[in-house]
């Protein structure tokens, strides 16, 4: 369950933190953005489907608004034509948000070191985990996604109450 | 948004419009695309993607909008504008062609195939019999792949949410194949010039074979779900009509066209890598409308099976890759033995070989229709200039033409009947 | 019912019947055959191409504009600069062709296609985005491709390709240091 702190009481009781519990509950149910770009977003409709299934670390929930979802996984090469919408789906995204870039293009640029291609996301939005592949296989996709997990669950609550406001 | 490029880097960006700075347009400028209705305001200008669960990728549609009706549709491409072509320009023949994997990223033996011949047929390369029937193999199952992901798809925006889930598990076995093969599960670049890069390893018949066996009964299963489906006729019959002349002048090719019953499949006009050996048909449709390119292609999945059973039985033997060596580099066991090997490794990994200062045009059958390559040679060992004429371009230019007339929940059922893939588009 | 279907006539031949001034040259490699016409008559060269009887290469395949750009000066043995590919394709006689024009440096412009072939609206519109060639009489030329405020036209070879330096781990330092990372 994750919960290392906590402790057993006789009846099957756990007394845990409160920002352990919440935190533990928040990547059990972290909802994607439904937001593909290329070649790897075949590999994350794989990811999701029957035989490496999502579900099982409560993603299957993909959500076609930004405003209705957690997680942006950036699956693809990214454009200079798109890199602004790109940058407008992430400021529509309600705190605490995070983003996997998911393959070599949209973490570095990939093999494509030309006038079109932004060299790497991180140039546009922040990044928390980069998934290094081309593309990347679903299990690499998965431990992306644990690895995220692990982040969030190390969080702190001043970390993320009031994120998204000015500093 | 200037955070994009650093001003250190933007003195270098050819021209000073980089295109980073968003946009701002104006409703005049699109006087003579759209109606003049709707400059004054009486129909709706309704901007339908390019981050839209149902576009395929990342394509852009400005919808006019009488009502619920589209007056008009403008697609609006180049969100996914790799520079695919330019890229090539500065790769040898042998090193481009892991760059042609990503254009159709549902089909690449497909782009790998295409480009492989425009370089052959450039220099005059053969290609031995075992690897045309290798490659025929190849196409097919990707064909199959390709078909599979269109039909998840396609079913997932109509609220079929099952059929996607079943199509990915037949899927995976394909990519599993594929993975025998090269190593990689969707962009192998197995195909090289002359040949394929190794020989089928040993499991990889039975596998096929196994899957052959298994897979009939999926695709039944695939019909049983929708090809009677009251809902899914409903949804799909009469809509988006293209008669057999406006398809052919507005340039669509492959199951797109066939769905409006132009018998043109360019496997049997202009066979290619052998394909005039077996036995297959070309199914086509009457109506030319949503429901017909949907079900010509659940029967060309069953004709590409066949195709691979008839192959598979006739795989000859000898060598995978052609043997001449100005073009194709030695084996590595040749290395240890021949000094002469060794030299023409050397050169070919280094500089590559050279190709005349000429051009060819060589178009093959993808899944969604007739890919091109155009291939000019410059005399060196990197081309000229590499020009992919890609379907699902020619199909979303015709995709304004298709949705007038019809409500907006139609435009998801065509923009799923045309089969794109917004890589294979926009290059 | 039976059709009567022409026979199937050299189309070098007809064009220069019918259009003499039109052919500048004609070319043959691999099976392929090229017809080099002047670029004002192209547009009568392809509706010649179309619709005359035992000819009918009536699927316009591909543009495909192509730069002769030498960096040492001179177009590689070419006339002009810029060329620009018609790819026919005849469903009757299963036969290709390719139209080819030369465009002059300065000033790359010939009449649009678009009234032969609808299919020719989006094929000229990235001809135009990518090398910058002009097509009077085209519907709506806009850009296709890049955004629509790009300046410059990628697909020319004095073009360059890209601009950044390549990361790699020797030097991944350096970069980072003046790499423009977003902020929240």
């Amino acid at each position: 369950m994750g919960v290392v702190s906590s402790k057993l009481g006789n009846l099957g009781v756990v007394t845990t933190t409160l920002e352990t519990a919440v935190n533990w509950a928040r990547t059990g149910a972290v909802w994607p953005l439904l937001f593909g770009l290329a070649c790897c977003a075949i590999e994350m409709m794989a990811t999701q489907a029957s035989d490496y299934d999502l579900s099982r670390f409560g993603m299957e929930l993909n959500r076609a608004s930004p405003r209705q979802s957690d997680l942006i996984i950036v699956a693809g090469r990214v454009t200079r034509k798109m890199a602004p919408v790109l940058r407008q789906l992430y400021d529509q995204m309600a705190s605490p948000k995070y983003v996997i870039s998911m393959g070599d293009c949209a973490s570095c640029g990939g093999v494509y070191n030309n006038y079109a291609i932004v060299q790497g996301v991180d140039e546009i939005i922040p990044v928390d985990v980069y998934v290094a592949g081309c593309p990347p296989r679903p299990e690499q996709l998965i431990h992306g996604i644990i690895t995220l997990h692990e982040k969030m669950r190390g969080e702190r609550f001043t970390q993320w109450i009031g994120k998204d406001q000015p500093a | 948004m200037s955070f994009i490029v650093p001003e250190k880097d933007r003195s270098l960006t050819p021209g000073s419009g980089d295109g980073l700075e968003s946009w701002v347009g104006s409703v005049e400028e699109l006087r003579g695309l759209v109606s003049d209705r709707a400059l004054t305001g009486e129909t709706l200008l309704l901007n339908m993607g390019p981050h839209h669960p149902s576009t395929h990728g990342v394509l852009r549609l400005l919808l006019e909008l009488d009502g619920e009706e589209v007056v008009t549709c403008l697609p609006d491409i180049g969100f996914l504008h790799t520079g695919i072509e330019k890229n090539i320009e500065s790769k040898t023949y042998e090193k481009a062609v892991t760059l042609t994997d990503r254009m159709d990223y549902l089909s690449p033996m497909s782009n790998n195939m295409v480009f492989c011949s425009a370089v052959e047929k450039l220099v005059g390369l053969d290609v031995p019999p075992r690897a045309q029937v290798i490659r025929v193999i190849c196409l097919e199952l990707s064909r199959i792949a390709s078909h599979l992901v269109w039909l998840g798809t396609h079913a997932l925006d109509m609220g079929a949410m099952s059929v996607f889930l079943y199509c990915f598990r037949e899927r995976e076995k394909i990519l599993d194949m594929f993975e025998m093969l090269s190593g990689q599960r969707m962009m192998g670049s197995y195909f090289r010039p002359g040949g394929v890069w190794r020989d089928l390893p040993a499991d990889f018949l039975p596998t096929l074979e196994a899957f052959l066996d298994d897979f009939p009964r999926r695709v039944d299963d695939y019909e049983k779900l929708l090809t009677n489906n009251p809902l899914w006729i409903d949804r799909t019959q009469g809509i988006g009509i293209v008669e057999p002349e406006e398809a052919l002048a507005l340039g669509m090719t492959g199951p797109t066209l066939r769905g409006s019953g132009v018998n043109w499949d360019i496997r049997k006009a202009m066979p290619y890598s052998g394909y005039d050996q077996y036995d297959f048909d070309v199914p086509l449709g009457e109506h030319g409308d949503v429901y017909d390119r949907f079900y010509v292609r659940i029967l060309e999945l069953r004709e590409s099976m066949r195709i691979i059973r008839q192959a598979m039985k006739a795989i000859p033997g000898g060598p995978f890759r052609s043997e001449n060596r100005k073009f194709v580099p030695p084996p590595r066991a040749e290395l240890g033995r021949s000094m002469e090997a060794v030299i023409h490794h050397f050169k070919l990994w280094t500089e590559g070989f050279s190709v005349p200062d000429e051009e060819v045009y060589v178009a093959i059958e993808s899944p969604r229709g007739e890919i091109g390559c155009y291939l000019h040679g410059t005399g060196g060992n990197k081309p000229r200039r590499v020009r992919f004429k890609t379907p699902s371009f020619m199909h979303i230019s015709a995709l304004g033409k298709l949705c007038q007339g019809h409500m907006i929940a139609d435009v998801v059922a065509i923009i799923g009947s045309v089969d794109i893939v917004l890589g294979d588009s926009d290059r | 019912m039976s059709i009567k279907i022409a026979k199937a006539a050299d189309p070098v031949e007809s064009l220069r019947a019918a259009l003499p001034d039109a052919l500048l040259d004609t070319k043959t490699f691999r099976d392929e055959l090229t017809l080099i016409v002047k670029p004002e008559s192209i547009i009568s060269v392809l509706r010649h191409l179309r619709d005359t009887p035992g000819l009918l290469y009536n699927f316009l395949s591909d543009i495909s504009p192509v730069d002769y750009y030498n960096p040492q000066g001179g177009y590689d043995g070419r006339p002009e600069r810029f060329a620009l590919s018609y790819h026919l394709y005849s469903m009757l006689y299963n036969r290709r062709i390719r139209v080819k024009v030369f465009l002059p440096e300065d000033d790359p412009r010939l009449p649009s296609a678009t009234s032969v072939w609808p299919a020719a609206n989006w094929l000229e519109r990235e001809a135009y985005d990518m090398m910058g060639i002009v097509f009077d009489g085209h519907p709506d030329l806009r850009r296709v491709l890049m955004p629509q405020d790009w300046n410059g036209h990628p697909h020319r070879r004095d073009y360059p390709l890209g601009y950044e330096q390549p990361m790699f781990s020797f030097n991944v330092e350096e970069i980072a240091k003046h790499k423009p990372f977003a902020k929240e």
